[in-house]
């Protein structure tokens, strides 16, 4: 509990840093009002909304302002939508969700029996292909891919949409684009090109644990109780290869919502990622202080949740934190 | 005593670049029911590949190439991997020597134990439980009800030792294989793992094959001795009669080179030089670089030579049992 707690209050903390940052980033980019007002408005009009901004106090003014509001809730309103930013931002965030959701399920999915197979035939010829094309998924540029993929699979093939978002169905009251053939047909590709780098990552991560732990004592131990190959290797073998998977794939999940944006941007996908790349284009300073205040929570959640995870798969550290 | 297991011209070898490494080369011993055969020779000897061979568990690059294995009259090498497996921790089990290493850390011990129950016959979980608590307390861990639902990480070593034994024997095997079991352990502990075991051999009627290099485990717990060297076996004969007089100059410079035999203050004796390389060991006697016995017929390998307190694979036996007599 202490440790949680511990947790939430560095949450605060580095939200804390990271307004500040963004605040006085933004800031030094250029001044809202030049890009979001019409050069041909009226001197007046031009006052009048730079007063509703609030853009004609100091920064620092500006700043105390924004905190007072957000401690009460309040993040400000959108310069572009003349919205509240968290709102706009809680629209777009199921997609985003839905894009990095699916993006794990691929690279779990699939990496963890091609690293298995890679692994577990280290020298075979179908090894050292799925290791050859990890490296292809690590090096090659994100955007280039998803472009290959656009072309590959929707151009030349004409199998999948080029772009967008399909209709969202609804399953225990959650509406996702996993509940309709259309919805998951436009999810493929950017959800696939989403995937590809942590992929490639979860197929070394797996094949390296494997590689390390099948020549252990109590593998042999595992065959010498004359249990089935598939018990030995699901099992046992699998258990004490997780626990690397879990954490690297767990804290990627923040990564992946963070850094959608390119994904995003070449499929159009409706999502934060798209939302902040049009923002920044704007300097629409609330939309990007809060973007950021999300991102960092959902960072700093998603590391209690590995943590908590982790222990559960591994029951040594369950003990460590007995101890102390 | 009946025979258990016959080995025959053994030969497990892995393939390197360089070439064969012959771990195995023409091993050839029996393990009798009710009886503690102590496999005794340095690292590289081949002993432990020797246990991993009847178990049909040797790791690629490596290979049975040859020889036979004869379990109750079965040949092990015309096996099916399925028939094998059925075998293998049901009616040969095997320890080995780290006790740390195995047990599996992620599981918890009453896993581990309903699973091997589980490999080998139909059993309900519930039942499988009751017996491996059993076994538990069998083999002496306190608590077993608790004990059960711990991890491995949760045991000392020989606790751990134990929990190994107790799965090895849960079902009841007519074959142990140990893979210097205790080596890893207190001498104390040591020694109530050999009582264990030597108690499990006189009420089940077990077979046993010890593989150590610590002689001084092998004195009052064997009944027989093999020795091996370099892949092959070198002497082998009961166990009083190999300690007390042996009858090949790596079993006297063994023996020699246990502390506790030489006076205080005195140098420890030791056997010169290390074991020839596996791959080429050319044809001469493969201990005859470091042997003070050695002379030109020693360039001649010696075949295994009967006698009537066993057998030895030395040109000069007589002349090493002469000097093991002065020596003793």
């Amino acid at each position: 509990m202490v440790f949680v707690i511990r947790r939430l209050l560095q949450a605060v903390l580095i939200a804390l840093v990271m307004s500040v940052l963004v605040f006085a980033g933004v800031f030094a980019v250029g001044n809202p009002a030049d890009i979001l007002i019409d050069p041909e408005a009226t001197q007046t009009d031009r006052l009048r909304l730079i007063q509703q901004f609030g853009l004609d106090r100091p920064l620092h003014e500006q700043y105390f302002i924004f905190l007072g509001n957000v401690l009460q809730g309040d993040f400000g309103n959108s310069f572009v939508f003349n919205r509240p930013a968290l709102h706009i931002i809680f629209e777009r965030m199921p997609a985003t969700l839905e894009l990095a959701f699916a993006a794990i399920l691929i690279a779990v999915v699939i990496g963890i029996p091609l690293g298995l197979w890679a692994g577990l035939r280290p020298n075979a010829f179908s090894s050292k292909t799925i290791m050859a094309g990890s490296i292809l998924g690590f090096s090659l540029p994100n955007f280039w891919q998803g472009i290959m993929l656009i072309l590959l699979f929707s151009v030349t093939l004409g199998w999948l949409p080029v772009t967008g978002r399909g209709p969202v169905g609804e399953f225990l009251g959650i509406r996702s684009s996993f509940f309709t053939l259309e919805g998951l047909r436009h999810l493929a590709l950017p959800a696939f090109n989403l995937a590809v780098g942590l992929l490639a990552l979860v197929i070394r991560l797996t094949r390296a644990g494997t590689l390390e732990v099948m020549p252990q004592d109590f593998i042999r131990f595992a065959r010498a109780k004359g249990l089935r190959e598939r018990r030995v290797i699901f099992i046992h073998l699998l258990r004490n290869i997780l626990i690397p998977v879990v954490t690297v794939v767990g804290m990627s999940f923040g990564g992946l919502i963070a850094f959608a944006v390119v994904t995003e941007t070449i499929f159009a996908w409706p999502g934060m990622g798209k939302l902040i790349i049009d923002s920044i284009n704007v300097l629409d300073r609330p939309i990007i202080v809060a973007y950021l205040m999300v991102i960092v929570l959902v960072f700093i959640l998603l590391n209690l949740i590995v943590d908590i995870l982790y222990s559960i798969i591994d029951p040594r550290i369950r003990l460590e934190e007995a101890g102390q | 005593m009946s025979t258990l297991l016959e080995i025959t011209e053994l030969q497990t070898h892995f393939l390197s670049e360089r070439g064969a490494v012959k771990a195995v080369d023409g091993v050839s011993f029996t393990v009798n029911r009710g009886e503690v055969l102590a496999v005794v020779g340095e690292s590289g000897s081949g002993k432990s590949v020797t246990g991993l061979s009847v178990m049909g568990l040797i790791d690629k690059p490596g290979k049975v190439v040859g020889g036979t294995m004869q379990f109750d009259g079965q040949d092990l090498s015309s096996l099916s991997p399925e028939a094998m497996r059925q075998l293998r921790g049901n009616r040969i089990a095997m320890i080995f020597q780290d006790p740390m290493m195995t047990l599996n850390p992620v599981l918890r011990v009453d896993t581990q134990m309903i699973e091997t129950l589980r490999a080998h016959r139909d059993i309900s979980k519930k039942d499988a439980w009751t017996l491996c608590r059993d076994a538990l307390a069998r083999v002496g861990i306190p608590a077993p009800d608790e004990r059960m639902r711990s991890y491995p990480h949760q045991f000392s070593g020989g606790m751990r030792q134990r929990v190994a034994i107790a799965i090895a024997l849960l079902n009841d095997p007519d074959l142990l294989i140990a893979d210097e079991p205790t080596t890893a352990l207190d001498v104390t502990i040591q020694a109530q793992i050999l009582a264990l075991v030597q108690g499990l051999v006189t009420e089940r009627g077990m077979g046993v094959m010890w593989v150590t290099h610590d002689l001084s485990v092998v004195a009052g717990f064997a009944d027989r001795v093999v020795v091996m060297y370099a892949g092959e076996v070198v002497e082998e004969g009961p166990v009083d009669r190999v300690i007390s007089q042996p009858t090949h100059p790596y079993t006297l410079g063994l023996i020699g080179s246990v502390p506790s035999r030489n006076k205080r203050g005195a140098p420890l004796t030791q056997i010169p030089g290390s074991t020839p390389s596996p791959i080429n060991r050319g044809t001469a006697c493969r201990f005859m670089p470091r042997c003070r016995f050695a002379q030109t017929k020693c360039e001649e390998h010696p075949p295994l030579i009967e006698s009537a307190t066993g057998a030895s694979r030395c040109w000069f036996q007589d002349e090493v049992a002469a000097q093991s007599r002065e020596v003793a």
